[in-house]
């Protein structure tokens, strides 16, 4: 492999993994960011208990997804000094921004909420965790504005041999911004809510706690409902708009090498070759492509061939078709992944309702528990589809992947950091499985420290104090 | 004041600032081996730093963003430059962030030791090879027309930023050990100050010795002479009065002392620099300086109206968090970790 599969094979390798702790710690500090405020219009230390127990999630989570985050941010220069230096002047600043507005009150307010318990204030303490969650949507907004920026450039002109800012706000307005940015966001939240319903749907089925898990799979429910239907809808309008701005990769994740009929079918499996550059065995749903994308029965989308010879003739020789298989079907395991999620939402909403949770029904509680996982595979997906299908471009109709590479790494040192990066990724991956489990298990009476246990027990004041405090 | 200018001056900042902050908190993660009696006592050391140690990590992370955005090409050639350097210092701060919450959270003596190395070595690579990495900046690596920077071994690993980086790891254990007499009580507040006592007149050598091997390899004295030279009376004023305070127990005063050896290190170098960001060892004529590795006016303007708008209220909510938590950490606290 020479330096740009390399570095591109650790880009995906740390975004991927980066991006399986973020969306935890989006939607997680919100819900225990909704579950503190509870407690503190209730008044119901059933609900205090509840903030503490997620929260545990939210920690073991949060310290990942940071250092994990540090990595994403260096690896632009060290991997990537090329891009960097074509498109710093656009590129840096919303990451500027991004550190400046959200890491810093990300990391001082979970300090905060995490040692202030008995320090501040409810209502202050109640602010803390609330900043996190702001902090942590933030942040998303402004990576989302340097990502948009890749997807579809906005706001620059090329001077000095780079692409320079011209119009800040244009960076913030950028229409692909204003559908992955709430796509996104949702997606994460969707995945904090599957998260604490399914592990809540695990405890129901032992029925431990279950005045706590019924409490807790409610809220979870909720928010799952809301944020998957929002996942939809955003999803929709950003297909729609990506025809329009970026018309090669919708076509390659809808695998047509010539452009359709009108009405334009969607294909539902398509097997494909991409040396032939044609499809064998496909099943089409007649109408449907023209509907997602124009609303409309009517309408014919364009192909890749088509595009290709138009690519050609604006940018020059070249290739310009994506990986089509990987983009094809990403984006339908993606699909498939949120249906499923809206699917299980409805009826664990509609079990929430009807106050069936007690007595659960056992296949749909297995379900659940089997549907943590689901979120984390369509976010992938999601990514894949995104970043594969913007191929062969870094910046879209500016700068291509092999242009983007720093020209003086050697590629022993990115083998090194590659290799070396990927393990601790692993570990850091198991060891959160292994934590999450272990606090799962335990449960909401145990707070997730042991050794604190043992020495309130040694220590009377210190029980008087746990009492108090309910810690 | 041009906004080159100032956006070199706010990276000088940050980056001091991540020294300051994070230099203790390193601190504290390299005396947990040295000052623990046992594990009730690591867990008290870690609280000190507790609710604080994420946050004065994020001054790192701005300080790079803000490198990206302001100089584009410093940030690239310097980041590109250090590439195993950088991956050293980033595998070391993911075992230390995620050993602070992983540690209290599993089971078993094999389990806490493993995090406890984790946070020993992660507390005392970044420092040494920060202190390496600007070491080397200062003494001129070789960049060339391209703003390219192909450095070898002995480029990064010489003497003098081997030099360096043991003295920057110190100036962080001393910083550190005065934040844990200023933080604790009993035990370890006496020990720490001890300690700390012993360690400074090796820490005069160290210095001594960097800025006289400074004034030899590096030409940061030939153009700001008068300054460094103010730097240096004023960093041996800095360990003189931390000797006195140290002897008279005033933790609070002896920790602004090593606090104020730290900023005089990174403040001179970063004097001795401009307009420089990086020294071209081949040819002067390849320097990057905060005109040629910058950004458009254009971005430096909206991102100084930015910073200008957010930095207050930053300043403001750290600075708060250090006062909710300024009463010392005691073995009777609810400790987290």
């Amino acid at each position: 492999m020479d330096i740009v599969d390399l570095g591109r094979l650790q880009f995906a390798i740390t975004t991927i993994f980066h991006f399986v702790f973020v969306p935890i710690s989006i939607g997680l500090s919100l819900l225990v960011a909704i579950m503190e405020t509870m407690y503190v219009v209730k008044k119901n230390d059933l609900y205090k208990k509840m903030a503490k127990f997620w929260g545990t999630f939210l920690l073991i989570n949060f310290a990942v997804g940071i250092v994990t985050g540090i990595m994403q941010e260096f690896q632009f220069g060290m991997n990537w000094s090329d891009f960097s230096r074509f498109v710093g002047d656009v590129f840096g600043t919303p990451l500027a921004i991004e550190a400046l507005l959200a890491f810093f009150l990300e990391s001082t307010f979970i300090g905060l909420w995490v040692f202030g318990w008995d320090r501040l204030s409810k209502g202050v303490h109640l602010a803390c965790i609330w900043l996190v969650s702001i902090g942590t949507i933030l942040s998303a907004l402004w990576i989302l504005a340097a990502n948009s920026f890749m997807q579809q450039p906005v706001g620059f002109a090329i001077n000095n041999g780079r692409a320079e800012m011209v119009d800040f706000f244009a960076l913030l307005t950028n229409g692909q911004l204003l559908y992955e940015f709430p796509h996104t966001v949702f997606a994460a939240i969707a995945t904090g809510a599957f998260l604490v319903a399914g592990i809540s749907a695990w405890k129901l089925l032992k029925k431990q706690d279950v005045t706590f898990f019924v409490q807790s799979f409610k809220i979870a429910i909720v928010v799952a409902l809301i944020s998957s239907l929002a996942i939809a809808q955003f999803g929709h309008g950003q297909a729609q708009y990506l025809v329009a701005t970026q018309p090669m990769k919708m076509a390659a994740s809808e695998g047509l090498w010539k452009t359709s009929a009108d009405p334009a079918p969607w294909t539902v499996f398509a097997t494909i070759d991409p040396e032939k550059q044609e499809n064998g065995f496909e099943i089409k749903i007649p109408y449907l492509l023209s509907v997602l994308t124009y609303n409309s029965l009517s309408g014919s989308v364009p192909g890749m061939l088509e595009l290709q010879a138009e690519y050609e003739k604006t940018y020059g020789p070249g290739n310009y078709i994506p990986p089509v298989r990987t983009t094809f079907w990403s984006f339908r395991i993606m699909v498939a992944g949120g249906s499923a999620m809206i699917l299980l939402a409805l009826y664990g909403a509609y079990l929430a309702l009807r106050k069936k949770l007690e007595q659960p029904n056992k296949r749909f509680m297995q379900l659940m528990v089997a549907g943590i996982s689901l979120p984390f595979i369509a976010n992938s997906a999601g990514w894949i589809m995104t970043e594969v299908g913007r191929q062969p471009w870094t910046v879209f109709g500016l700068l291509r992947v092999e242009d983007s590479v720093s020209p003086s790494i050697s590629t022993g040192a990115v083998w090194f950091s590659l290799i070396a990066f990927t393990t601790i990724y692993l570990i850091l991956l198991c060891l959160l499985a292994y934590l999450f489990a272990r606090v799962a298990k335990k449960g909401p009476e145990l707070d997730g420290h042991e050794e604190v246990e043992d020495l309130q027990l040694q220590d009377p004041f210190d029980r008087v104090r746990s009492e108090r405090y309910g810690a | 004041m041009e906004l080159n200018e100032l956006w070199f001056l706010l990276i000088a900042v940050l980056f001091t600032g991540f020294f300051f902050l994070e230099g203790f908190d390193f601190g504290v993660g390299m005396a947990t081996r040295l000052l623990s009696r046992n594990d009730l006592q690591t867990r008290v050391l870690i609280n000190t730093i507790g609710p604080f140690w994420d946050a004065n990590e994020v001054w790192l992370i701005t300080a790079a963003g803000a490198m990206f955005a302001a100089f584009p090409e410093w940030y690239s050639t310097m980041f590109s430059g250090y590439y195993l350097v950088l991956t050293l210092i980033l595998l070391a701060l993911i075992g230390r962030g995620v050993a602070f919450e992983f540690r209290g959270k599993g089971k078993g003596e094999a389990w806490k030791k493993t995090w406890d190395a984790a946070i020993l070595i992660g507390s005392f690579v970044p420092p040494m090879l920060f202190g390496m990495v600007f070491a080397s900046l200062v003494k001129g690596v070789p960049i060339d027309q391209n703003m390219e920077m192909t450095a070898g071994f002995s480029d990064i690993v010489n003497g003098y930023s081997l030099w360096a980086g043991v003295t920057v790891t110190g100036l962080c254990l001393l910083h550190g050990l005065n934040f844990i007499s200023l933080r604790t009580v009993g035990e370890l507040r006496e020990k720490s100050r001890v300690l700390a006592a012993k360690l400074l007149p090796m820490q005069a050598v160290l210095m001594a010795v960097l800025v006289g091997w400074t004034f030899m390899v590096t030409d940061l004295f030939e153009r700001q002479g008068v300054l460094l030279t103010v730097a240096v009376l004023l960093g041996v004023i800095a360990f003189v009065l931390a000797r006195h305070y140290l002897r008279q127990g005033r933790e609070g005063w002896a920790f602004g002392m090593t606090g104020a050896m730290i900023l005089l290190t990174f403040v001179s170098m970063f004097i001795g620099l401009f307009p420089r960001v990086m020294v071209s060892t081949i040819d002067s004529a390849f320097d990057l300086t905060l005109y040629n590795a910058a950004s458009s006016p254009y971005t430096l303007k909206a991102m100084t109206i930015v910073a200008a708008v957010l930095l207050p209220f930053v300043l403001a909510y750290q600075a708060w968090s250090y006062f909710v938590f300024h009463k010392r950490v005691t073995e009777k606290d609810h400790l987290e970790y």
